[in-house]
């Protein structure tokens, strides 16, 4: 195996920051080659090689003579100054805790209700919904293509009048809400703003996230609803839209998470992700806006995977990156704009569904990398989502996973308290380089759309898995009760969450009496408006979904309506 | 077949709406370096859509991929759909995240092996082509 991706060998990797070098060696970097040379000669090693989970070489110790090229001021400084490679506050969670934002949905708009008050009973702070695959690609509950899709890996929102029962009792003007919603997140955040409409919260007053990264779906998770270029013109209307109405919305969370479990290294997760946020920043800049209005309100969502000091280096060089790009490339003057804030999700493909118990485990060293790499918020997954939706003991346990982190373990006393690892602070650097690369191979392409259309990053995503792939099954790398310590007679203590047939029944059977109780006309004008408004690159969307969504239009209506001026996404099929 | 010269012919299917294509795609190549003939539907097909290419590639085995749920629609539908257009030699197996329970009742509607999260790929081989060998197509 060894080297499937355009990888920078570590020796050989340019220097993109480093600063004036003494004269020769220094006593310590003469000390750490001699220790290294007699290491060499005599170490009697159990592997004959040792790599991060990314495929990564790893040397055996870390040194100050790793430190040679970094300036501590100019390359790491203190939290809450730039690059803001320790952190984007001083305080860190001195301050406030990071937000425990459970991700949930599913079956119903009612279910989910109960699930989010008994997520906020038990401490939650945030609200974070997941919609079901229909939804995530803009169908209606009763279209053809959703059959037997319907409410079961996220919840069913076909309207505003599932919206309001979906936020039932949760005033909207005080929780936050996530929305984990992309290739038809314009319509949904439409039908989510006519809720908190209804409830009497002005637009200026929500707050929250809309995931909305258009881009990720073609990368990695396979969702979208129109082609990458009016796909991005709707990512580019929210933020304006968010910009000038929503103070407290954040309009895009450009999302590494699901690029990453698409099979992704840690270095593809973070250039990818960045370079998509990019790509954001210069079209809404061509649409008129100015930077430092709309960048304080883009956030990123991150994995956390196994590899430990990988991870928490990755959100290191993530904050480095962007805090570098935004003032010295598109010359933000805010530093609110080049503080990358970020959402951490521990890694669902690193659990098993064999030993399930065992992922409580995984799921803890995971969030934990989030919280050493200064996450401003963490969903930690259930132990038994290989197997079914979580039940709502696993969701518990999920949550308390998080509690115990934050009030019990001392973690969050201390800023970055793993800057100054020669390892750690040798890893950022490595991914920060890592990652420029891609950011010049992905420009020599012609940028993100063309490497999408040209099946460039998902090509580059299988490679990786599959090379992943194949080391399990040499056992060059163990997973604990897979592949290694493996239970041959093993018996499931875990409860399955079922959702029930009728479920799927019950949605399409309400969402037809809305199409005969609603006022008909009026949808069907604000439908026609919005075809218009798609014929007009001129116009901005958003007024035009929402209008179709207080009259009680259906998402798969917006969909279509706007898909008759954008067309359909196919991709070549490729292994 | 699956005798002599004539490779095994999988047709790799995404059915529904769902994106989570690297296990099928890992899948896929590992049934290429396996010697299979394999074709790769790529995403967001219906059964029906499914059954076509099945047909018309003149597969033996189709491995479905699903992991949004909805394997209890669309695996049986893509077991009838393949009687009715006469082509009930052809094994359907596949993987994703489906319960235990399920792969017990989809097997009583005729529905193959299904490999959940952490299989080895290998294991999917050796099935399909044990399966093969025990079920020669009459040509």
């Amino acid at each position: 195996m060894k080297e499937p991706v355009t990888r920078t060998p570590v020796d050989a990797a340019p220097q993109p920051h480093g600063g004036p070098r003494p004269a020769g060696p220094s006593e310590v970097e003469r000390a750490a080659a001699a220790w290294k040379e007699k290491y060499e000669a005599t170490a009697r090693e159990r592997d004959d090689l040792f790599e991060t989970i990314s495929g990564s070489r790893v040397e055996p110790l870390y040194t100050p003579a790793d430190d040679k090229d970094r300036d501590y001021l100019r390359d790491v400084n203190f939290p809450g100054e730039f690059p803001y490679t320790r952190g984007i506050h001083p305080t860190m969670y001195r301050g406030r805790l990071w937000t425990m934002r459970q991700f949930a949905g599913f079956g119903n708009a009612k279910q989910t209700n109960e699930r989010f008050h008994y997520l906020l009973e038990h401490g939650q702070m945030g609200l974070s919904v997941a919609f079901d695959v229909p939804t995530l690609m803009g169908f209606d509950s009763d279209d053809p293509k959703a059959r037997g899709e319907v409410g079961m890996c996220g919840v069913a929102v076909d309207s505003l009048a599932d919206m309001e029962t979906l936020f039932h009792g949760i005033p909207l003007g005080d929780i936050t809400t996530s929305m984990t919603i992309n290739g038809p997140a314009a319509i949904i955040w439409a039908l989510f703003l006519a809720a908190a409409e209804k409830q009497g919260v002005p637009f200026a007053k929500v707050g929250g996230t809309l995931q909305n990264d258009a881009f990720k779906e073609f990368v990695a998770q396979k969702c979208w609803c129109f082609p990458p270029r009016p796909a991005l013109r709707l990512v580019v209307d929210t933020i304006e839209f968010a910009t000038r109405n929503m103070p407290k919305w954040n309009s895009v969370s450009v999302s590494g998470y699901h690029i990453r479990e698409a099979g992704s290294t840690a270095a593809q997760e973070l250039a990818f992700t960045l370079k998509d946020g990019f790509t954001y920043v210069e079209e809404a800049i061509k649409a008129g806006l100015d930077i430092d209005e709309f960048a304080p309100r883009l956030s990123f969502f991150f994995n956390a995977h196994m590899d430990f000091f990988e991870e928490i280096a990755k959100y290191r060089a993530a904050r480095r990156i962007w805090a570098r790009h935004l003032r010295d490339i598109y010359k933000a003057k805010n530093p609110r704009s080049w503080q990358l804030r970020f959402h951490t999700q521990t890694a669902g493909c690193s659990l098993t569904a064999q030993q399930p118990e065992n992922n409580i485990v995984r799921t803890a060293i995971e969030a934990l990398a989030g919280v050493l790499g200064g996450t401003q918020s963490l969903h930690t997954n259930s132990m038994d989502e290989t197997l079914a939706l979580p039940s709502d003991k696993a969701v518990k346990i999920a949550l308390r996973t998080q509690q115990i982190l934050a009030h019990e373990t001392g973690v969050t006393n201390v800023a970055d308290p793993l800057g100054g690892s020669y390892y750690v602070e040798a890893l950022t650097d490595r991914l920060e380089r890592e990652a420029e690369d891609y950011f010049r191979e992905i420009d020599a392409r012609g940028g993100v759309i063309e490497c999408i259309e040209q099946g460039y990053f998902q090509r580059e995503i299988h490679r990786a898995s599959y090379r992943y792939q194949q080391e399990l099954e040499q056992k060059k790398r163990i997973i604990v009760g897979v592949n290694e310590f493996v239970e041959a007679e093993e018996k499931l203590e875990i409860p399955i969450l079922y959702i029930d047939a009728q479920v799927e029944k019950d949605q399409v059977a309400a969402l037809r009496k809305l199409r005969e109780t609603r006022d008909n006309d009026l949808v069907k004008r604000r439908l026609a408006a919005l075809t218009d408004a798609a014929r007009d690159e001129s116009k901005n969307l958003v007024p035009y979904l929402v209008d179709c969504a207080r009259a009680y239009g259906t998402k798969g209506e917006m969909r279509k309506a706007m898909g008759v001026v954008f067309g359909e996404h196919h991709e070549a099929p490729e292994f | 077949m699956a005798t002599g010269d004539h490779k095994i012919r999988v047709l790799v299917a995404k059915a529904g709406l769902d994106g989570h294509d690297r296990g099928a795609k890992v899948v896929a190549a590992s049934f290429r370096d396996a010697g299979f003939e394999v074709i790769y539907t790529g995403l967001h097909q219906t059964p029906e859509q499914v059954v076509e290419a099945a047909i018309q590639e003149d597969v033996d085995v189709v491995a479905v991929s699903l992991l949004s749920g909805a394997h209890m629609t669309i695996f049986p539908d893509v077991v009838s759909l393949l009687r009715e257009k006469g082509a009930s030699h052809v094994l359907v197996t596949g993987g994703g995240i489906i319960p235990p329970q399920d792969m017990e009742a989809l097997a009583k509607l005729g529905v193959g092996r299904l490999f959940g999260p952490g299989s080895p790929t290998s294991e999917a081989v050796e099935y399909i082509q044990e399966w093969c060998a025990a079920h020669p197509r009459a040509v």
